[in-house]
């Protein structure tokens, strides 16, 4: 019973740093789809939300407003900069990129990542911020079951609530809103799209402020579970095998890849780990990735890419 | 110079049919190039010409049917073994090589005949120099045929689109290929590149003696130009024979002009 | 009015196809290189300013000359061949471990076997090379999925390579021939009896090696080989149909440019950093020879030299001007502002100039030709 109960342990705290991924994935596949654009920046963007967020907290706080209408104020000043992001993106990055390969916009956004990190952390500090936005101690779950029970952090629960409250808005917004269909439009064919009068530059804005959004969701996550620093980036680079496993233009599969990794990778430290070494967890998602390229190149629930001449 | 004995097959194309999922873009179509000819295949938009090529070329593997070139029969291959084998071709909406010159496209083209490797290559010298000056002097000769000297070190991304197409062309000719599949050669011409496009085709069928098979859409080009043309229309063929036995054919007027079915 | 070509007629396709066709481009390469080789050691040697101290040889040119050799490794894959590569710090680390390794004696007891492998300390310069074969193996390696999939997802493929060497050569201790401190010291630079050990020797050995290796790869990168890697990356699927095999073609140029990187790397462990650890070749340094390369000019062998040039000098420049200027700027900063500039160099030139300083450059000389008249 103790090696199941740990097994059971071991299989929730890998799910729910999962759902971490997945909330990371998840801007990442909104960008891709709507613009075909395999957004490296997307860690950054995690890391200038929460630093953003971190420090108005923090100087609010300090100057004695209540916590909670500090927060609320917080979030706020957090999102207009992720706005401004979107929009300096859009106005000079993406736009006067139009037309231009996968490969020439992937790495613009490594530029962008070079240029979000050094100005946020040049702007708000470059210390390790710790943020309590949610509880953090610990559930013991089946006490009568297993010896000691199986411990759950609550602040993961907290996190899987709130992917599953932002996939569900996702979900609705691009289905039942007319800027979601507009979004889907361009992400079959921009061209056509603008054909037809959808403004794209405006879209585009959309979709990266949306991404941006997701990215302050993630930071008020991962902040409060590791302190707002500039390592998080490290963290949310793994979204991208997450998405390669999954499918990069599938919501689901960002959720399901996430899970699977953050399963997996837990998993593999706990029971592999201790024969080669340890810090298995650092290159597992990658080399799961890279097992799942060569086998289905397209991913758990990406569509199959046809090319024609 | 064209070949004396202009009977011998050089592909016979047998039965082949091409689906993509639920849409038939061919349909049991057969048909024979002859050594030494300008073959067209012609039919209006959608009618399976561009499909017809890449089964030839090995881009598409047929559902059914067989493909006999030189000899040999197969109905899959890959398409730098169709190269292999001797066939050559251009693009509808011209493939060239954007970042390189005229001169390099022109010059991959010579891939497969060149014979030094990876280690020659790295040191560039004796044999291996000679070798690509032997190249370079094959590829002027064909840059002379084309006239297009003046524009041999400018990146093609930005020459216009007729002299896109002629190094095109000359990219197809340095392979010295046994058979030449143009798709669509003339496509957005005017007629004055219209004509020296045509004239090219006739002094490379004439000067090399290449085996061309060509597919357009413009039927009066390919009257003048061609020794047999076979009419696709739905991914079938409809008609076949000489330029003037296929103006006559009915069902090949329905086809251009429509008809209710 | 000194650079024009009017009267230099090329008689043979030999000439037409030198590298520098123009009699002024020879004559200032001469002119660099012989600065290169004689006058910076004897300037060195006689310790005559700008070489008062050993700084501008140890925190400058070896650096530059070491990195720039990487950056062509890196121009191969990403500039000619157009396959993205996130790894190339990892392969840097794979010469360097290799070489170590082979430098100090290889041994692997193959117990179940019932024997060991065991290679005796090979000489530095043999083991130099064996590293960058060695880089080039897990180069080809790592390029087959390159043959099924594109672009974006080969950069997940080529940060798989990067995350598992840095974690194997951290965590796996035969690798560092069980050093307890993770870091390992290179073996002395014997060549043939001659040691290198001064800065000046250590310049003109990388400077010899890389003026070699940029020779060779500029030969490839000229040659038929060149021509399809770059039609891989112009347009792969009419490279097929003029008889490119993509198989070839792509695995040549990972492994062409996995040696150079790796030969690259052995160099920055032997001959520059002496003793070093795997953070040496993170993935930051991935992405910094993805920058040079980007800056200096993506299929350019002379944008790889300019790219690596740049890359070192800003962070000097943000250091020593403000400072002259009288506000000197904190460490960190210098950090921030650093990552600033690059970021948006890589994306004003990735929109007004997709083929960096190098292109550039060579506009500028358009220019020059027809100066003062511009018709």
């Amino acid at each position: 019973m103790i090696a199941l109960g740990q097994f059971l342990e071991v299989l929730i705290g890998g799910l729910m740093s999962g759902v971490l991924y997945s909330l990371v994935a998840l801007g990442f596949v909104l960008i891709f789809k709507a613009s075909g654009v395999f957004n490296y920046a997307q860690g950054a963007m995690v890391l200038l939300a929460g630093l953003a967020l971190v420090r108005a907290l923090d100087l609010l706080v300090a100057n004695g407003l209540p916590l909670w209408v500090a927060v609320i104020l917080a979030i706020g000043f957090a999102a207009v900069i992720m706005a401004a992001t979107a929009w300096l993106i859009e106005r000079f990055v993406i736009g006067p990129l139009v037309n231009q390969d996968g490969l020439t916009l992937f790495m613009s956004t490594i530029g962008v990542t070079f240029v979000i990190e050094g100005a946020a952390e040049m702007i708000f500090g470059s210390d390790v911020y710790p943020l309590r936005l949610f509880p953090t101690d610990a559930w013991f779950l089946f006490e009568g079951l297993f010896p000691g029970g199986i411990l759950v952090n609550k602040l993961d629960v907290w996190g899987a609530l709130i992917a599953g409250v932002l996939v569900a808005g996702l979900a609705v917004f691009f289905q039942r809103t007319k800027t979601g269909r507009a979004l889907r439009a361009v992400a079959d064919d921009h061209l056509a799209a603008h054909s037809i009068g959808i403004p794209i530059s405006w879209i585009w804005f959309v979709v990266w402020l949306v991404a941006g959004l997701v990215a302050l969701v993630a930071a008020t996550v991962w902040g409060t579970k590791l302190g707002v620093q500039f390592s998080i980036t490290f963290l949310a680079l793994k979204a991208l095998p997450v998405l390669i496993i999954g499918g990069l233009t599938s919501i689901p599969g960002a959720i399901v890849g996430g899970l699977i990794v953050g399963a997996g990778e837990k998993l593999a430290e706990v029971y592999l780990g201790p024969s080669i070494g340890g810090g298995i967890e650092y290159w597992f998602a990658y080399v799961l990735a890279l097992a799942v390229l060569l086998l289905r190149p397209q991913g758990l629930f990406g569509e199959r890419i046809i090319e024609r001449v | 110079m064209r070949a004396p004995n202009a009977n011998e097959i050089l592909l016979q194309v047998e039965g082949v049919a091409l689906a993509f999922g639920g849409v038939k873009a061919l349909r049991d179509v057969s048909f024979n190039v002859k050594k030494g000819e300008i073959r067209a295949i012609i039919g209006p938009n959608g009618a399976g010409k561009t499909s017809m090529l890449n089964v030839v070329n090995g881009f598409y593997h047929p559902n059914h049917g067989a493909i006999t070139f030189k000899g040999s029969t197969r109905s899959k291959m890959q398409p730098f073994e169709a190269a292999r084998g001797g066939i050559a071709r251009t693009f509808q909406n011209v493939a060239l090589f954007k970042g390189m010159s005229a001169l390099d496209n022109i010059m991959a083209g010579r891939t497969l005949k060149v014979r030094r490797g990876l280690l020659w290559q790295l040191l560039r010298y004796g044999p291996a120099l000679a070798e690509e000056i032997e190249h370079r002097r094959k590829v002027e000769e064909i840059i002379d045929f084309l006239e297009i000297e003046t524009i041999r070190k400018v990146p093609v991304g930005r020459l216009p689109y007729g002299l896109q197409k002629r190094v095109e062309l000359g990219r197809a000719l340095a392979m010295e290929p046994d058979l030449l599949l143009l798709d669509e050669p003339m496509a957005g011409m005017n007629l004055e590149e219209k004509e020296d496009m045509s004239r090219f085709i006739i002094d490379v069928n004439n000067h090399y003696g290449t085996t061309i098979a060509l597919i357009e859409h413009d039927m009066a080009v390919v009257m003048d130009l061609s020794d047999r043309v076979a009419v696709l229309d739905h991914g079938v063929k409809i008609a076949d024979g000489t330029p003037d036995e296929v103006k006559r054919s009915q069902a090949v007027i329905d086809a251009y002009l429509g008809v209710a079915h | 009015m000194l650079y024009r070509e009017a009267g230099q007629f090329k008689a043979t396709y030999a000439e037409d196809m030198a590298i520098f066709p123009i009699r002024q481009d020879r004559i200032a390469l001469a002119v660099l290189l012989g600065i290169a080789f004689i006058g910076v050691p004897l300037l060195a040697t006689f310790r005559i300013w700008p070489f008062g101290t050993d700084y501008l040889l140890w925190a400058i040119l070896l650096p530059f000359l070491i990195l720039a050799l990487a950056a062509i490794g890196t121009n191969i894959l990403v500039g000619y061949c157009g396959q993205i590569s996130l790894g190339s710090g990892a392969f840097m680390a794979i010469g360097a471990y290799s070489a170590y390794k082979l430098a100090t004696g290889v041994h692997i007891p193959l117990a179940w076997l019932g024997f060991a492998i065991a290679i005796p300390p090979l000489p530095v310069l043999a083991s130099i090379l064996l590293g960058g074969f060695m880089a080039a193996g897990a180069g080809i390696l790592f390029g087959i999925p390159s043959l099924r999939i594109k672009g974006l997802y080969l950069a997940v493929a080529t940060l798989a390579a990067q995350f598992f060497f840095d974690w194997a050569f951290l965590r796996l201790p035969w690798f560092t021939n069980y050093a307890p401190s993770g870091s390992v010291n290179a073996p002395e630079l014997d060549f043939f009896g001659m040691v290198v050990r001064s800065p000046v020797e250590r310049y003109l050995l990388c400077l010899a090696v890389v003026t070699v290796m940029a020779v060779l790869a500029k030969n490839l990168v000229r040659g038929n080989l060149g021509r399809q890697w770059m039609a891989i990356r112009d347009m792969d699927i009419a490279a097929e149909l003029i008889g490119i095999r993509p198989l070839y073609a792509k695995l040549t140029a990972f492994a062409v440019s996995s040696f150079i990187i790796g030969v690259a790397g052995a160099l920055w462990a032997f001959v520059y950093l002496g003793s070093w650890e795997p953070l040496a070749f993170s993935i930051d340094r991935s992405l910094e020879l993805l920058f040079m390369v980007i800056i200096g000019g993506l299929g350019s062998i002379m944008g790889s030299f300019i790219g690596a040039a740049f890359i070192l000098i800003v962070p000097i420049m943000l250091n020593v001007i403000p400072t002259k200027l009288g506000l000197p700027l904190s460490t960190q900063t210098i950090t921030h502002l650093q990552f600033i500039i690059f970021g948006s160099l890589i994306c004003y030139l990735l929109i007004k100039e997709p083929h960096g300083f190098a292109r550039l450059i060579s506009i500028g000389k358009e220019k020059l030709r027809l100066w003062p008249f511009p018709y």
